[in-house]
Parts: structure tokens; sequence; C-alpha cells
């Protein structure tokens, strides 16, 4: 791959993805409220939702988490905390292996649905087919990885994402040379992660942002919503 | 500003709490909460209903939103009742709140569309010829012609423009006229109330071209032909509000919280009122639980249970003691005081026809219609010829009325009985119960009952002749033993005789205590309150081969009781939505009577018996329904033989008429240099000019053209569902049976028989439907029409006096149009293509001889068949009328866009009353504007309206004074109070957008409308003493015709069902390995459409099974091994169908029920007999005809369009049912070889 290629794919085209991701959010969100949402077929058909859908989306809990907490923490977290690299990597081999196989199962199931189910199908757009068959594509890749993973137990792979990745977080230049030489599975299932961030914002993916994870801590179980008008004057004057 | 940012309020979010913070107030956007406030704001609501003939007739709110039709709600502004009513609203039910739907629904058809095939055929053809031309080279290339009519019904539409579509349409009428003559246009559209000027769009079209206006409620089958028999009435019922004035309310085969949804309210209330009602159905109906006692006879047993109430109320009211009121109002309205001849047959006697002032040799000192005006005794016994016969409608003025006085102005006390002034004298009744087909009771009595009457002799011109009164005769009739000292009637209720409360029991199954127990509540109600007792009936009766005499059994008990003419009483028959209001003014509209008369209007039963070819199958023989004491006579033929005798005798209408082109005739009698009227009286005896009717399946008398407007023909009323496949349509179909001459039986003597019957006798169908029907599917050109939101009409029902307005809310979607515009588009073409081949042509137009005209009295005594040289051909007497007609057709467009000349120099009128119209058709050309010709505008479907309005009595005062007035000199009675008071009102098409109007009182109608009474039937009659249009001008029970006389039914009886024999030809060849069981097939009407609209309506499919299903007792089910829901298939040898099973114990054993029409386009398999999808109820059904409908010439008993003549009965028919094996969708390719199954 040539420096020129690796530097755009892995140097720059991390930030327009994101760009796009945050700023296409934002706007979508203010723009176009009615298509905020899941876009759940449940009222369909309910065949293999409930099981595919479930599976999906713990799967997918564990995966991303897992990628962001071992991506973008310091490696020097791990070492003062004696946690070491080949253990890492294995944790993260087995843990993240188990979730995706788990992933991998319901967004098979999830896509085999939406693909054959004729009543689904027919109301799919474009973008609900291909959503699915990308995070389907990413997840066999990342699949794909653990054999090549287990080449090198050392983490020194490993380490290499983690600058890379926190390079691009901290805006270092050169970071995309650090991963130059990887293999180009990883290259892959990180160029395609980043398209995944890319095209985020025009598919259903949006949901991501309204998990009502806030519900958690909310006080109360009868919540009243004020008849107040809610503009800021209003509300600065109420103050 | 954004929400995002709105959101972000960190430092002002408050929340307070409440219930000890378990409650949390919040101030988060609300903005979204709008999402859900706006679905319910619209920028206007629109006045409409819906056309979809269920008598609803309710006022809607249409909400239209950024010009979309939203959703529509009921409107409750009618006027107020009076205070001791309950008001009208609300009115409506989920079918219609559900209409909206349709509007843009993947089944709406959005552009006009045409058969692939035909559409590359016409373009090939028109890029070398002209337009007729064009047609020509198609059609009569037997090739190409088959090419497109072998495939209806199986797809392949492709889109085309409105210009081309119009085009085809002209080009094949013109030819069709050209060449055939126009009378091989036919336009099929029902139910005018329902939306009355698209109705009258393609009415006009084809009366203007000269094509045929066919009938439909006697083809529903909704006619009662007992109605006109009785009262020379088509039906005149009761608005629903008078149901509130019953003291004693049955239902009696009619389900009102069904199928009368927006008016079952008035049923509710007037039992909190506390009125008693008894139902009695077979099946657990909706009905039955408003019921205080529920009757369920054995279905088609009804006229059983009728006769034995009929016997108690006689015995009860009439001979154990005199009841005033039911005394005095038989004697004044009813033609029971009248006298009957009786003749000598055999060791007997048997009733003929009614006494005549003719009969005397003085003609009672009648010189006028001597023959038409029947006898009764006066209280001394003396011969006396009491007012108000119809021999005093016509021919002279002011003695036709009910006055108690004898023609010469005496009062006089007609006498009811000679009982103990005569000698009784034995007298022969025919009986049908003896024997019964299927599971019905035979009582094994035997086929003539004597009885013995009171009879007294006359001398009479030929000699002296015994008289009977028709009370008398009624009395034995009904078998009341009155010590007379004969066998066959009986003294107690107990015996087992004709027609006692045992002897129905056993026939019905209801037990003879209740029987005698509704009997007598019933009259004794009637008593009490003066006639306030009600029977509110429908089609669960009048739909079986002998609903005469289901009906006339029930109105012989309201006539028995004084009830017919009192509010809160009588006859309240609900089928259709028939009663069209305005209907005087609309008529020269619709019929083009502004510039020409006679219409061409055809009897559809007869006609699609004949052109579906159904009479080839036809397994009823005369024999079968033959009275044992028919007077003696040629009886022989086929059922279309009879109906063949009738056309020519002038009985019946025909259509086509003539073999040869009817625009040919005036010039041949020309050449022969006779009036086109002799001429042909003379060529059809010499056989020069051929009646159509002697050879239906010749292609010089096919019918060519066909219209189908407003209706599902092929999806709903289609008796004979495959046999329209097979014949009319020439495409794949579903008819298992053999014709007679593959069966080897005898064939009828008048018609030809072809050895091939002809398949695909249309040329062209062209459907206009809002949605993709089963008929469009079969169409070869289907029309985008607006919908009930999206034009402007009229819609009237009989169960309210309200003139409801259909509006247009929004423009008619994608490319439809409304009715109205569509044929005037056609007509547009028709104009300019017609020169290719046509020019100002005379047409020769036969109509048959008229009810409520003076040729009514046509044929006063016996039955002369000019064919047999009985009698001279004389149009208008022995034969059908002959009347020239000009035709221009190049200004066919035109003539329909302006207000004819006619109306001017011939004036308008209806049932029998006319008067000057000119002052109405000046008022039209100032509201309308003046067209080019100088006569009125009717350029739009307002100013049709405007025309209609105008026009009719109903919605003009003056008008309605008018017709009083005019009446008022026939009665010789002053009648215009009735409307004087309104004679300033005239009712607009914005007045009806605005609030719902009342009519005003018209003598197009029996009842009145006032702020005292409640319209009801028959009102006008009792209290203003203006006669029934009958023979005797009343009441009319005894029924003299020949033919009625020869059928057994110059008197009312019990049939049981007829036997179709349609199982027979089928059995045991269709096996599929599941046991089969055979049931009766009914088919009422469903809760969850009107019709087949809504059948296909998603959200009705989804409030019951979605799709088509067949009700199974639980009994049948279970000797079947059917289960609920399993798929099962219904066959005979008309066809086949298939749905699932609802096994329910609403459900009497021994019959299976059918909701009717259920649209076979939705959730719809394969048959596994025929390999085609589905079939409708229709797929099992025939039609078969009755000789005593088709009677004509004879005072009530004339034909009117949708008035009198045959009815499409369906009921007596019987199934074969079993569980499916094999469900096949049919959703693949279709297999070669499945092409040539069948």
């Amino acid at each position: 791959m040539s420096d020129w290629l690796n530097n755009a794919l892995y140097g720059w085209y991390p930030y327009v993805a994101f760009t796009v991701f945050l700023l296409g959010s934002l706007l979508r969100f203010d723009r176009s409220q009615y298509t905020w949402r899941s876009g759940s077929s449940q009222l369909l058909r309910r065949r293999q939702l409930r099981l595919g859908s479930n599976l999906f989306h713990v799967g997918i809990l564990v995966v991303l988490g897992g990628h962001f907490v071992g991506l973008l923490t310091p490696i020097a977290v791990f070492d003062a905390i004696g946690i070491g690299h080949t253990f890492k990597q294995g944790l993260a081999m087995t843990v993240g292996g188990i979730a995706g196989v788990i992933c991998w199962v319901g967004i098979a199931l999830l896509a085999h649905r939406r693909l054959f189910d004729p009543r689904i199908r027919a109301t799919s757009s474009f973008a609900d087919t291909g959503i699915l068959l990308l995070l389907w594509v990413q997840l066999t890749l990342g699949l794909a990885t653990i054999p090549v993973s287990a080449q090198h137990m050392d983490g020194h792979e490993m380490v290499k994402f983690m600058t890379w990745a926190q390079g691009i977080a901290t805006l270092q230049p050169g970071a995309a040379a650090l991963i130059a030489d990887a293999n180009p599975v990883f290259k892959l299932h990180i160029a395609l992660g980043l398209t995944i961030f890319l095209v985020f914002p025009f598919t259903r993916l949006v949901h991501v942002w309204s998990a009502p994870v806030w519900y958690l801590g909310r006080p109360g179980y009868q919540i009243v919503r004020s008849r107040r008008p809610v503009s800021r004057a209003a509300m600065a004057g109420d103050d | 500003m954004s929400h995002f940012l709105d959101r972000l309020t960190f430092f002002r979010r408050r929340a307070d709490r409440f219930a000890g913070g378990h409650g949390v107030v919040t101030d988060e956007p609300r903005e979204w909460e709008d999402g859900y406030r706006k679905r319910w704001q619209h920028d206007k609501i629109v006045r409409s209903t819906h056309g979809v003939n269920c008598t609803g007739s309710c006022s809607w709110k249409i909400y239209v939103k950024g010009g979309i039709v939203t959703w529509e709600t009921q409107q409750t502004d009618y006027p107020r009742t009076r205070p001791d009513l309950p008001n009208h609203e609300p009115r409506g039910c989920a079918r219609g709140a559900s209409y909206s739907w349709y509007l843009y629904s993947a089944n709406r058809v959005k552009h006009p569309m045409v058969r692939g095939r035909l559409l590359k055929l016409w373009r090939e053809a028109r890029a070398l010829r002209a337009p007729v031309a064009a047609w020509a080279s198609i059609v009569e290339d037997a090739e190409k012609r088959a090419s497109y009519t072998q495939k209806r019904g199986l797809g392949g539409f492709v889109r085309a423009g409105w210009d081309e579509v119009n085009e085809i349409i002209a080009a094949a009428n013109a030819y069709t006229a050209k060449t055939y003559g126009p009378d091989r246009v036919i336009g099929f559209s029902p139910i005018p109330a329902m939306s009355m000027v698209s109705y009258a769009a393609g009415a006009r079209y084809l009366s203007l071209l000269g094509g045929v206006s066919m009938s439909f409620y006697d083809w529903y089958c909704d006619l009662p032909p007992a109605s006109p028999m009785t009262w020379g009435e088509q039906t005149d019922v009761p608005e629903s509000a008078d149901w509130y004035n019953a003291g004693f309310l049955m239902l009696w085969g009619s389900n009102v919280p069904q199928t009368r949804t927006p008016d079952a309210h008035f049923y509710t209330e007037v039992r909190y009122k506390g009125t008693k009602s008894v139902v009695v159905s077979p099946d657990y109906a909706e009905a039955t639980k408003f019921a205080d006692l529920w009757l369920h006879p054995k279905q088609g047993t009804d006229a059983a249970l009728a006769m034995a109430m009929g016997h108690v109320i006689l015995r009860e009211y009439y001979l154990d003691r005199t009841v005033p009121y039911f005394d005095d109002y038989a004697r004044r309205y009813t033609d029971l005081p009248m006298l009957v001849r009786l003749v000598r047959q055999g060791d007997r006697y048997v009733p003929e026809r009614l006494l005549r002032a003719s009969d005397f040799a003085d003609g009672l000192g009648e010189p006028n219609n001597p023959e038409w005006k029947t006898v009764a005794l006066d209280g001394a016994g003396a011969p006396v010829v009491p007012r108000g016969s119809i021999g005093f409608r016509w021919g002279e003025a002011g003695k036709w009325n009910l006055e108690a006085k004898e023609s010469g102005g005496t009062d006089v006390e007609l006498a009811l009985s000679q009982i103990g002034a005569a000698p009784a004298v034995s007298v022969a009744f025919p009986y049908f119960g003896g024997t019964a087909p299927h599971d019905f009771v035979a009582t094994g009595h035997p086929d003539v009952l004597t009885r013995n009457v009171p009879a007294r002799t006359l001398d009479l011109k030929d000699g002296s002749v015994l008289v009977a009164t028709v009370f008398d005769l009624m009395c034995a009739n009904y078998g009341l033993g009155r010590g007379l000292g004969d066998d066959d009637t009986a003294t107690d209720y107990e015996e087992d005789k004709p027609f006692t409360p045992a002897w129905a029991e056993r026939v019905c199954g209801v037990p003879r205590h209740q029987i005698v127990h509704v009997a007598r509540e019933f009259a004794s109600n009637a008593e009490k309150t003066k006639g306030r007792s009600m029977v509110i009936l429908g089609a669960g009766l009048n739909h079986w081969y002998h609903m005469d005499m289901n009906y006339r059994g029930i109105i012989n008990l309201l006539v028995f009781c004084g009830c017919i003419g009192q509010s809160g009483g009588g006859w309240s028959h609900y089928v259709g939505q028939e009663k069209l209001r305005p209907q005087t003014g609309w008529a020269p509209v619709a019929f083009a009577l502004d510039w020409n008369r006679p219409p061409r209007q055809q009897n559809s039963t007869s006609f699609f018996y004949a052109h579906t070819d159904q009479w080839r199958y036809e397994t009823l023989n005369v024999s079968d329904i033959l009275s044992p004491t028919a007077p003696t006579g040629e009886w022989g033929g086929a059922l279309i033989d009879y109906n063949v005798r009738a056309e020519r005798m002038g009985w019946l209408p025909s259509a086509p008429q003539i073999k040869q082109n009817p625009l040919g005739i005036a010039a041949r009698a020309k050449n022969a240099g006779l009036e086109p009227k002799d001429y042909v009286a003379r060529a059809l005896r010499d056989g020069e000019l051929e009646l159509s009717c002697h050879d239906p399946d010749d292609p010089a008398n096919w019918p060519r053209n066909m219209f189908v407007w407003r209706s599902n023909l092929l999806g709903s009323s289609g008796k004979g569902h495959e046999y329209f496949l097979k014949h009319l349509l020439g495409t794949s179909n579903g008819v298992l049976g053999k014709d007679l001459g593959a069966e080897g039986r005898e064939k009828p003597q008048e018609v030809a028989w072809h050895a091939h019957a002809p398949e695909g006798k249309l040329d062209l169908l062209v459907t206009l439907d809002f949605r993709m029907s089963t008929t469009c599917v079969y169409s070869d050109i289907v029309l985008p029409t607006a919908t009930w939101y999206e034009k402007n009409d009229l819609n009237t029902s009989d169960m309210h006096p309200f003139i409801h307005p259909l509006s247009a809310a929004v423009d008619p979607a994608w490319e439809a149009r409304s009715d109205w515009e569509i044929y005037k588009g056609i007509a547009r073409a028709f104009s300019e293509v017609a020169p290719e081949v046509l020019g100002r042509e005379t047409d020769v137009v036969l109509s048959p001889i008229q009810h409520d005209t003076p040729g009514e009295l046509a044929q006063p005594f016996d039955v002369a068949d000019w064919k047999s040289g009985a009698a001279l051909p004389v149009p208008g007497r022995t034969m059908p009328n002959v009347a020239v007609v000009e035709r221009d057709y190049p200004k066919l467009y035109e003539r329909f866009t302006s207000l004819g000349p006619l109306l001017e120099t011939a004036g308008n009128g209806g049932k029998g009353i006319g008067w000057n119209t000119r002052h109405e058709v000046d008022y039209l050309r100032d509201l309308n504007g003046v067209a080019a010709n100088g006569q009125p505008r009717l350029d739009t479907d307002i100013d049709a309206i405007e025309a209609v309005l105008t026009l009719a009595p109903e919605t003009n005062g003056e008008v309605a004074v008018k017709s009083w007035e005019a009446l008022a000199k026939i009665t010789g009675r002053e009648h215009a109070h009735l409307a004087l008071a309104k004679e300033d009102e005239k009712i607009r098409y914005r007045d009806v957008q605005a609030q719902p109007r009342k009519i005003i009182s018209s003598p197009t109608w029996s009842g009145i409308e006032s702020e005292k009474v409640c319209y009801s039937a028959g009102y006008t009659n009792v209290h203003e003493l203006i006669p029934w249009r009958t023979l005797t001008g009343r009441q009319q029970l005894y029924q003299d015709h020949l033919w009625m006389r020869a059928f057994g039914e110059a008197l009312v009886t019990w049939r049981p069902p007829v036997d179709t024999k349609a199982l027979a030809p089928v059995q045991g060849r269709h096996g599929n390995g599941n046991p089969e069981i055979a049931l009766n097939f009914i088919t009422p009407h469903q809760k969850w459409g009107i019709h087949s609209t809504y059948s296909d309506n998603l959200l009705m499919l989804t409030l019951n099974r979605g799709g088509p299903v067949i009700w199974l007792s639980e009994e049948d089910a279970r000797r079947a091994s059917i289960a609920d829901n399993d798929w099962v298939e219904a066959y005979n040898a008309n066809g086949a169908l298939v749905a699932r099973a609802v096994v329910s114990q609403r459900v009497n054993p021994g019959m299976a029920m059918m909701y009717h029409a259920q649209e076979k386009i939705v959730n719809m398999p394969g048959s596994e007999i025929t390999g085609r999808r589905g079939g409708i109820h229709n797929s099992v059904t025939r039609t078969v005809l009755k000789p005593t409908h088709m009677i004509g010439g004879y005072a009530q008993q004339s034909y009117g369009f949708n008035y009198y003549g045959t009815v499409g009965s369906n009921r007596d028919e019987f199934i074969i049912i079993r569980r499916m094996s094999r469900i096949d969708w049919l959703d693949g390719e279709r297999a070669a070889t499945k092409e040539t199954v069948r």
C-alpha cells in the first residue's frame, strides 16, 4: 500500500468520517426529527427478531465497549495496574471473540430475516439493508483478525493500534505511519469501521444516540412535563 | 431554534419533585407533541356521503389537509325531529368510516387502463384506418377478437390516455349501432338513489345513443314482486324513524343492526319506550339479541309461519268476533269485498277472475272501461261498482278515489262475506306442501284441497255465474272451518291441516303455541292502536324462488290488521337503496326524455338469463311449479319460452329487440308504404322481422358493447357468475354442469337451439370504478372514476326523508374523473367519430306496455298470443309499443350538455300524473345559463343536479303543488294542502351541502312529509283516499291474472323451495378424499362490508378474518370433519368456490351461510376442482325465472323499469361442501397444462 493511500485512509479519513458522524448526526437530529428512530420491523413480523436482535445488541455492546476501552486507554495505564500486554491481548481476543460470535449469530439472523421475509424486504430502504450487511461484513472481518492476532501474542501489534487510535484522537501527526505494515485484515477492518462512522448519520444507527441510558439515573417514576413554554426567553424570565 | 441546543439545559434544568421524590416535573422540550396535534388538524371539512347502496345515506364530514382527504367523521347537524321523537343522528358505521382508505390505496384505479392485447391491435389498426373502420377490422377478425376476449380476467392491462380510450369506446359504439343496432349497446348501473347524477351521466349517454339501460332492483332480487301485485307500487316503506311509533315490532328476515346500522338506534329506542319485539330469523343473527321472543323457523319456510299466523288472526279477529277497525279497513281499503267468479273444473269449482262491470248485460251503467271496473255487493246484496278501480283512472275524471261510494256517488258499505246469505259450494285450492325437496318437510297432504265457500249466482251476459267474495275465498284458503261441512278445513289449531299452527309447526319448526301467541299479540296491538303493528323484512325472505309467498303471507297479516298506511305500522321492506326521492325530476335528465322518448330499458334478470345462456342449463320444469288446478291451456315449454311469450305480447321488454337493425326499419316501412308501427306489426307476423328473443345465441342478436358503472356486476350481483364468464365474456370459467343438449333433456320450444353455445358475446366491456374490482379485472377498458369524496352528486334513501349531497372535497386523484365528466367525454368523442358511419338516423324503439299509463288497460281477460294466431299483433295492446325516435348522432354531445325541448312541449310527470314544466325550464335557463342551442346548459355535474332539483316536486314546492293539483283532477279530491305550505321552497345543491334538507310531499310517493307524522307508506291512500294503482284500486290480495291462477298463486299459500337439481350432475365426481355434505346455500349481507365494497378494504379485512368465509353449524362441520378456519370448497353444477370455514353455533344445521359479494381479488386461493382462482358466492348460483313475474299489460301487473319483472332469486340452491386438501395460491406462472383445464 502506498504511503499516500495509507496516510489518506488512516491519517485523514478518520477525521472525515468522525466529522460527518458528528455533524451529520447533529443536523439530522435538528432538521429531521421524525426520521430519528430505530425503524423496528417488529410490527411486521416477530419471527427471528427477538433472538436475533438481542444477540446482536448484547454482542455489539460488549464489542464496542472493548474497542473503546482497549484502544483509547493509554498503554501506560495497563502497565501501571500490572496488566501485561499478552494478557490484555488474550482477554481482548477471548471476550471480544465470544461477544463477536454472539453478535455475528444475531446479525446473521437479522440479515436473513430482512432479506428473505418478503414483507420486511419490501418495506426496507437501501440504507436499512445496507447498514446491516456492512455490519455483518465488519463483524466477520473483526472475527477474522483473531487467528491473525494469535500469531503474535506478545501484543506489539495491539499496542500499535492503540497508539494509532490515541494518536488520531489527540491529533498527533504521523499516526497513520504506525500501522502502515499491519496485516491487511486489520487495515480492512479499520477502514470499514471508519466507513460505518461515515454512513452512521444516514442510517437507522442514529438511534444509538438516543439509547435511554439516562433512565438508569432518572429520579422518580412519574414524570410530569412542565406546561410552561420552553423557549429560552421564557425560561430566562422564569428564573 | 435547535432541537439539540435546546436540550442543553444543564444549568437551568428544573426538577421539581413531588410524591416524596417519586414524581418529578421536568422542563424538557415539548415541540414533539405538535406531531400529534397536527395529526388532527385540517384545512377544511366538506359534507359528503357514501354511494354504496346500503340505504344508510348518512351525512359525513370529510376532512381535507394539504389537498388530501385524511379521515371522515359523522355529521351531527340533522334538523331536529319533533319533541316526542328521537333525533336521526348519529348516522354512520365502521364501513363508512373506513372509506377514505380507498382514495389513496393500492387498489385505486388511477389511470385509464386497456387490455394490452386490445390496445396493440387498436394502435395497429388505427394507424391505417379511421376509428370505426379500425374497430371493425378488429372485431370482424375472429382471431384478433378472440386474442383479447379470451384473456379477460387474466391481467394484462396497460395505461392509455383519455383521448385514446374515449375514441376506442366511441368507435365501438358507432360500429355497433351502425352494424347491429344501437340496442346492442348495453349499460348496467344500479341504484340511482346512491349517486343519481353519476347514474344519469351514463344513462343519458345511452339513451341519446339508443342504447339500453338495464334494471337492477329486480335483478338484485330486492324487488318484492308482491308489492306491485298488492299495491301497484314498486316499493314504498316507512322511514326508520317510524319504527319508533310502532306498538309491536317484528323483524322478519332482516338483520337491522348489521344491515341498517345507522337506523338501528330507532329500534333500540322504541324498545325503551316499551314496544315488544319479535325477531324471526333461522340463525342467531345480530338482530335476535334485541328480541323479546326469537322465532327460528327452518330457513325458507317463513310463508308457512305467516300462513298459520293469518289462520289465527282471521279466526279470532274476523270470524269469532268482529273488530270494528279491522272490519271497516277491510271493506274500504282492500279487495276482500270484491267478487270473484267461480268456474267448474271437473266435479268442483275453482276461483277465476274478478267480476267486472262488463260481465253484466248493462255494464252496470259504466260506459268507460267497464271491463276494468270490479264489482262488489252492497249491504242489501246488490252488485255495485265501487269507485277507485283502475277503470276509473283512465278515460274519465273525478271518480278514481277510495271514498266509500259506488260509481254513481251513493254511499255504500260493501259486504265482506256472503256466509248465511248464500249456499256453499266446493272450491278447489292448490296445495304444494305435500312434497318437498331435500330436507324440507313434506306434509303428505293431497295437492288439491277442497273447501266449501258461500257463493251466489248472478245473471250475467254469458249466463248465470257463481261468485264469491275474496274474503270468503280467503278464509277457505287459510283452511278455516266455518261450519260449511268440508273436511279440508280446521276448527281447531291442533289439527294437522293446512294452514293451522299445528301444521306450521311441522313445516317450519316453530312451536304452535308461539305462533298463536305472536299472532294474537300482533293483532291485538293493531286493534288497540289502530294499526301500529309493523314488520321489518328484507332479503332473508325475498331471495327465495317463492318469495311472493313469504311476502304476501306477511302483507296479508298487515292488511288484515289495518296496519298499512298507518304511522307506526306497516310493511317495512328494506333491501336496496331504491328510494330515489326526486325521481320525476331526475328521470328526464337520466333517460334524456328531454330529447327523445321512449328510452330503451331492459329487465336485467331476463336479459342475463338469455345472454349468459343460463337458460341452456335450466333444470326447473314448468310442470314442477304449475298448479294442479291450472285452467286448461297450453302450459308446456321451458321457462325461457314463457319469457319469450311475455316479450312478444308486450309484457316484458326486450334487448336487443329485433334481429334486424332498428335504424333500418323506418326505411323498410317507407318502402312498404306503411307507418313504422303498422309495418313492424305486420313484418313480425310475416317473419320479415324477427324478435331477438327467439334466438339469443345468434351473433346478430348478441349484446356487443357493455358499460358497467357504479357497480361490481361480476363480483357481486351476477348470479350464475361462471356462466357470465363462459358465455357473455368467453373467458376461463368454472362451469361444471352440462347444458340441455349434452344432457339430452328437452329443449325450449320458442328459442332456437345451437349445438355449440357462443362463448364471448361482448366485443367490448367497459367498467368505470374507483377501485380495481372483480368486474374491472374482467373488463377490456377500465376508466378511473372519482370517489364519493371527489364528485358532486345527490343521494337519498328510504330510511330518512333527507337529501344528501356527495361533494368534491378534493379533485379526483391521479387521472380520475367524475362519471358525469367521463360520459361527457365519451359523448364528445362519439359526436366526433360518428359521422364516419352515422348521421341523423331514424330509430324504431319497442317498449313494453307500461304501468301507470293508459296502456295498462291492454289485456283485460284471457291471454292471447298473436304468434299462435289467437290475436292480431296490435302495438301497445297485444304486442310491444312501437315508437319512432329521431337520433342526431353528430349532435349527441350538444344534446348531452343541454336540456332538450321536449320538457317544454310534452311536459313532465310520473306515476300516471303529468304537468306542464315550462316555468321550471325557464328558471333553469336563468340558473344554469343558456347553451348555444338556446336550451338550459347541462355542462357540469352541478348543472345536472340543479336540473333534477328544479324539476322534481320533492325539491321544488311549486312543482309539488302543480303535481298534487294534477292528481286532484283524476281523484276528484283536493290534495294540494299537503304541499301548499312549502310552495315557495326550492331546495338547491348548496342548500343540501349546508345542512340535510327534508323533501316536500309529492304524489309520486304514498307517504307525506309532515311535522306530525313520520313518512309511512300507503299514508295518502288511507288518509287522502287516493287509490292504490291496482286493478281494484285497493290493496289487492287476490291476483286474478290467468298466469297467477295457473301457477297457483291467486291467493297466498305455502310453497316449499324449488329443487334446482344442481347436485346430481357433480356428485361423486370431484372427490378429494375428504367427507362431503350437502347444504342449503344462504347468502345474507355481511357485517364488514356493503355488498362487495369494503371487502377489499384492509381496515375492514383486519376487523374480520381477512378474506372469504362461509359459516357452518357445529353439527355439519363435525359431519364433514371441518374445523374452524379450515379452507373449504363448495360446489355444484354451476361452479365452485373456496373460503375459510367459520364454525359457529349461530348457524342452523342444514344450511351454510356465505356473506354475499366477498371479492375474489383478496386472499383467495384456487379451487381444487376448477383450477381457477376462488369463485365468488355466485359461482354456485344460477338464475331461475318465475313465469308469474313476466305478466304484463294487466293493470298493476304491467311492466315498469325496476317495478315489475323477473327477479334473480338464489336461496333455493344447494351445495356440496368439503375440506380442501391442497391450497394453491396460483402465485407462480400459469403452467401450460393448467391453461387447458376445463
